[in-house]
């Protein structure tokens, strides 16, 4: 008797796929950082920031137009654009199918129009949920045309990265994405075209060294971890451990890489500003005292 | 030297055998020349199916010879008057980085390479040809000089990579990476990209954004090393070669892929076999892609650059969008959905 009930222990504690399914999802999470329990409800309301230390949760790209935008302002562009397989590469039509199911999103980054405190701007959202938000040649296209289609409507750009790096399954189109967006974001800056980047976590490799670092503002969320190189990789070439801060955005503010650390509830005050600060009546204003 | 490759041993082995028998004929004066004949015939006809058939890991340890030259072993031989800049203005001097003025048949320059060591010695002095955001930044200061006195850049890509280190994040490597995209892509002087070793990553990318891009035959291009491709993709480093093959890393994939502009032939066996020849090579292909650049405007110049970026890619849409050379008239046809 005994036996049986040691044993029966081992098993009973995975529920089925099924089961799994028929939890509704997520009524509560718990902080990574300080473990404190929320309700979904609750955090949601404070736009998924831990009230108990200030994690910033990493969400999901539609999550954030949701709470970004003036209601009912957005909309979205190139919904329907998908990677090919340009390097015929080994299972990858297969993982970008799932990652779609998962995310709702046809690729990495959501793009569209809206009006945030009342202005009207095109705006990229990286989703990490999607392939780490790895930008191959969808992401880049569709960053592009954003950045050209703002240039043409003589409105602001504002990116929210999310994103490992390059995507490695496209190789060297991944690579050359970054050369585009930063060649259509110049041309876009030439032009006079305002252009406001807010790194969120993680925003390292390869989008980091391109759009991302490009701002005329540079912002991030809290915590958000920021870099070129992984953490694991430098402290394997230099033989040493590195500081906790290491690559948060905090430490890059220290280093002057970024104008402000803004959290995710001053987000939308702290944007109104530098747009009512760049709107055209604003430049003209001292002229007529 | 650096180790045998094993793809090139069966070559070491019959060039042994051929020294041997060379020195056994002085040594005893006798005439086996029909032995030794036929001997280098086959070691011809094996250099030639061994280096006409590659794979694409085999040209990666190629690329990776400690004696294949680099950046300044080219300069010497393909341009004149060569004067070395150095400095960002901004931190210090990276070594990884070279760059300078110079002639090349006659025409003023601005040359800039990565550069990595020969020998252990120079190659821990050269940080193994890893630069730091001071090195790009010089790129950068030196490319700027060269589009203000109206010269061509010249760019040699050689690295296994922007260096992954604490001082270089703090100073910014992200950044000067991105800047370097940025304004490169703004140029209005010719810029002809060559990558004669390794091109890995951004690290590559960031001297890299030019009119024409050039590789050599055994030189390799991608987002990321073979092994590093193997670790993240598969977990296992080991399978770099199986990498070597899936990313599409050497010349003649790039070159179907659209993305380099010309393949440089090399000498046989590899660019280390012959450096003069090899910068012979080199010359003739940079000699052309300078006379088809110097018939454009600066505008052209420009503009012809932020074209060639703009289409790159692989996607599928209702409206792939067709490539507009006018830099402000922008194509939207995004918004309609």
């Amino acid at each position: 008797m005994k036996d049986f009930f040691t044993k029966k222990k081992k098993y009973a504690t995975v529920p089925s796929a099924k089961a799994r399914q028929d939890v509704p999802e997520g009524i509560v999470r718990k902080c990574p950082k300080c473990k404190k329990i929320m309700y979904v409800k609750e955090l949601k309301k404070h736009l998924f920031v831990c009230q108990s230390c200030g994690y910033h949760y990493p969400i999901g790209a539609y999550e954030r137009a949701e709470m970004l935008f003036d209601a009912d302002s957005y909309v979205e562009f190139d919904k329907n654009m998908v990677s090919l397989n340009p390097l015929q590469f080994p299972n990858y039509m297969h993982k970008l199918e799932s990652d779609r199911k998962k995310t709702k999103l046809n690729e990495a980054v959501w793009t569209g129009k809206g009006r945030i405190e009342d202005c009207e701007c095109a705006v990229a959202i990286m989703d990490k949920g999607f392939r780490m938000g790895s930008m191959g040649s969808v992401v880049g296209e569709k960053i592009t045309r954003l950045i050209e289609y703002a240039g043409k409507q003589g409105i602001p750009v504002i990116i929210f990265s999310a994103s490992g790096g390059a995507r490695m399954q496209e190789g060297v189109l991944s690579l050359m994405q970054m050369a585009k967006t930063s060649a259509a974001l110049k041309a876009f800056s030439e032009n006079g075209g305002l252009y406001i980047s807010i790194m969120t976590h993680p925003t390292t490799g390869g989008v980091s060294a391109s759009f991302a670092s490009l701002g005329d503002y540079n912002l991030a969320e809290p915590g958000a971890l920021i870099g070129f190189a992984g953490r694991r990789i430098i402290e394997q070439t230099i033989g040493a451990e590195l500081p906790p801060d290491f690559q948060t955005a905090e430490f890059l503010l220290k280093h002057g890489q970024l104008d402000q650390v803004v959290p995710r509830a001053e987000l939308r005050t702290v944007l109104g500003r530098i747009l009512s600060i760049h709107t055209e009546g604003s430049a003209e204003a001292w002229d007529r005292n | 030297m650096g180790p045998e490759l094993e793809f090139e041993k069966p070559i070491h082995e019959l060039q042994g055998k051929i020294a041997e028998l060379k020195q056994f004929m002085d040594e005893k004066g006798i005439d086996l020349s029909d032995e030794l004949n036929h001997l280098q015939e086959r070691l011809a006809n094996l250099e030639k199916e061994t280096y006409g058939s590659m794979t694409p890991w085999e040209r990666v340890g190629v690329a990776r010879k400690l004696n294949r030259p680099t950046t300044l072993d080219y300069i010497p031989l393909l341009f004149t008057d060569f004067l070395e800049c150095h400095g960002d203005r901004l931190y210090g001097d990276d070594s990884a980085i070279v760059g300078g003025i110079a002639k090349f048949h006659g025409c003023p320059v601005t040359v800039i390479g990565e550069q990595r060591g020969r020998d252990t010695k120079e190659n821990i002095m050269r940080n193994f040809g890893s630069p730091h955001p001071e090195g790009y930044r010089k790129a950068l200061r030196l490319m700027k000089q060269a589009d203000k006195f109206h010269r061509p850049i010249i760019t040699f890509i050689d690295t296994k990579g922007a260096f992954p280190g604490q001082a270089a994040e703090e100073r910014g490597q992200s950044e000067a990476i991105a800047r370097n995209l940025y304004e490169m892509s703004w140029l209005s002087v010719p810029v002809i990209c060559v990558v004669i070793g390794e091109g890995a990553s951004g690290g590559a990318l960031a001297i890299g954004v030019g009119n024409q891009i050039l590789m050599l035959e055994n030189s390799w291009y991608s987002v990321i090393s073979p092994e590093g491709a193997a670790a993240l993709l598969w977990k296992d480093a080991g399978q770099a070669e199986k990498a070597a093959e899936t990313m599409k890393i050497t010349g003649s994939d790039l070159k179907k892929l659209g993305i380099i502009d010309k393949l440089v032939p090399e000498v046989l066996g590899g660019a280390h076999n012959d450096p003069k020849k090899q910068a012979e090579l080199i010359d003739q292909a940079l000699a052309g892609s300078m006379d088809q650049l110097d018939q454009l405007s600066p505008c052209q110049v420009r503009e012809q650059r932020l074209a060639k970026y703009r289409q790159i890619g692989d996607y599928d849409t209702a409206q792939k969008n067709q490539t507009d050379l006018s830099i402000f008239s922008y194509s939207s046809s995004s918004d309609k959905q």
